[in-house]
């Protein structure tokens, strides 16, 4: 186990993980936070429209509206990772 | 060994096309025949759906259903009846960003325009001129840095700390994400189908491979249909935005 982790070290200290690894590892933890948004977000709008039908046009737009917001986020992350493996 | 053949093209690969003709300032390639094409779609919804007959057929059932869907989807949710003399450049905005998106799916050509950040970028900033100079036209210089920077309700004394994050989202940062929001969804969208259609071929090539292609196979019909989904939703986004923001910068409410 240890003989691994200084291995790891080695290879991070002589290059072996490069900025593509840890663009990819930054984007993955960036989707966290909009993954969860989203969720509850959705989740929230079929409750909505599952208690009140005849508002179902107002909340869908609305919903859209929330989750091209949160989405925002989670797509810069995406934009970032092009730009770290420069 | 196996997936030897299975190697991504780099990503300037599968966004930059080689120029057919003309010259290095005024070169045409792909990308910008897909422009021409969607702009000349969009001007054909116009002029052919533009017949005013009693009962509608053909393109005028099109240009009506479509007038009639950003006016209840969008135009009403967003703006109000005041904002009815929008809808033609909401029309045109989503059609021509439509057509944009959905030559991604097209056979032979599979390339979405929106996937280079020029387009969605000059429609974001198109978008950003004309909201916040009907901003000023409705309320004055003054009046309309009031009515965009300051929130009604809120104290005086945290007016320091809001005043500087309203200037930051709505003058720096909305135009970006509006860009970035249409730009990102398009080139993920093409990547992912690249991804799945090279490994398809590479399993192709490895022959005695051949159990596991449905696997990839499926999945480029599957993320086909999907995208045809998401070109439409990215375009429905973006108009829906663009409605939010003119709004926002000419409603009286507060």
């Amino acid at each position: 186990m240890l003989a691994h982790l200084s291995v790891l070290a080695q290879e991070a200290a002589s290059g072996g993980i490069d900025n593509t690894g840890l663009a990819a590892l930054t984007y993955g933890l960036g989707a966290i936070g909009p993954g969860i948004g989203i969720g509850y977000l959705v989740g929230q709008s079929v409750q909505a429209m599952a208690r009140q039908p005849e508002a179902a046009g107002m909340v869908r737009t609305t919903m859209f509206l929330g989750i091209a917001f949160v989405e925002a986020l989670a797509l810069i992350g995406f934009v970032v990772f092009f730009l770290g493996q420069g | 060994m196996i997936f030897a053949e299975a190697e991504f093209p780099p990503l300037s690969h599968i966004v930059n096309w080689p120029e057919l003709f003309g010259g290095d300032t005024l070169g045409v390639n792909k990308v910008v025949i897909v422009y021409a094409l969607a702009a000349l779609l969009t001007m054909l919804i116009f002029i052919v759906g533009n017949k005013k007959q009693l009962v509608p057929t053909g393109a005028q059932n099109v240009a009506e259903l479509s007038v009639e869907f950003v006016e209840d989807q969008i135009v009403m949710p967003t703006m109000g009846t005041d904002g009815l003399k929008w809808t033609p450049y909401l029309i045109s905005l989503f059609f021509f960003i439509f057509f944009c998106n959905i030559f991604e799916i097209i056979p032979v050509i599979q390339m979405p325009a929106t996937a280079r950040i020029a387009v969605p970028m000059f429609l974001a900033l198109l978008t950003y001129v004309l909201y916040h100079g009907s901003g000023f036209k409705e309320h004055g210089p003054i009046g309309y840095l009031k009515h965009a920077l300051v929130p009604p309700g809120v104290p005086a004394a945290l007016l320091v700390l809001v005043v500087p994050i309203e200037f930051i989202s709505k003058f720096i940062v909305q135009p970006f994400s509006h860009t970035v929001r249409l730009f990102a969804n398009l080139l993920a969208g093409h990547i992912l189908l690249v991804t799945f259609a090279v490994l398809s071929s590479a399993l192709w090539i490895a022959k005695w491979n051949v159990i596991f292609l449905p696997l990839p196979v499926l999945a480029v019909i599957f993320f086909t249909a999907f995208e045809l989904l998401v070109s439409f939703l990215q375009a429905y986004v973006f108009t829906l935005l663009a409605g939010v923001y003119i709004g926002a910068a000419v409603s009286h409410e507060h």
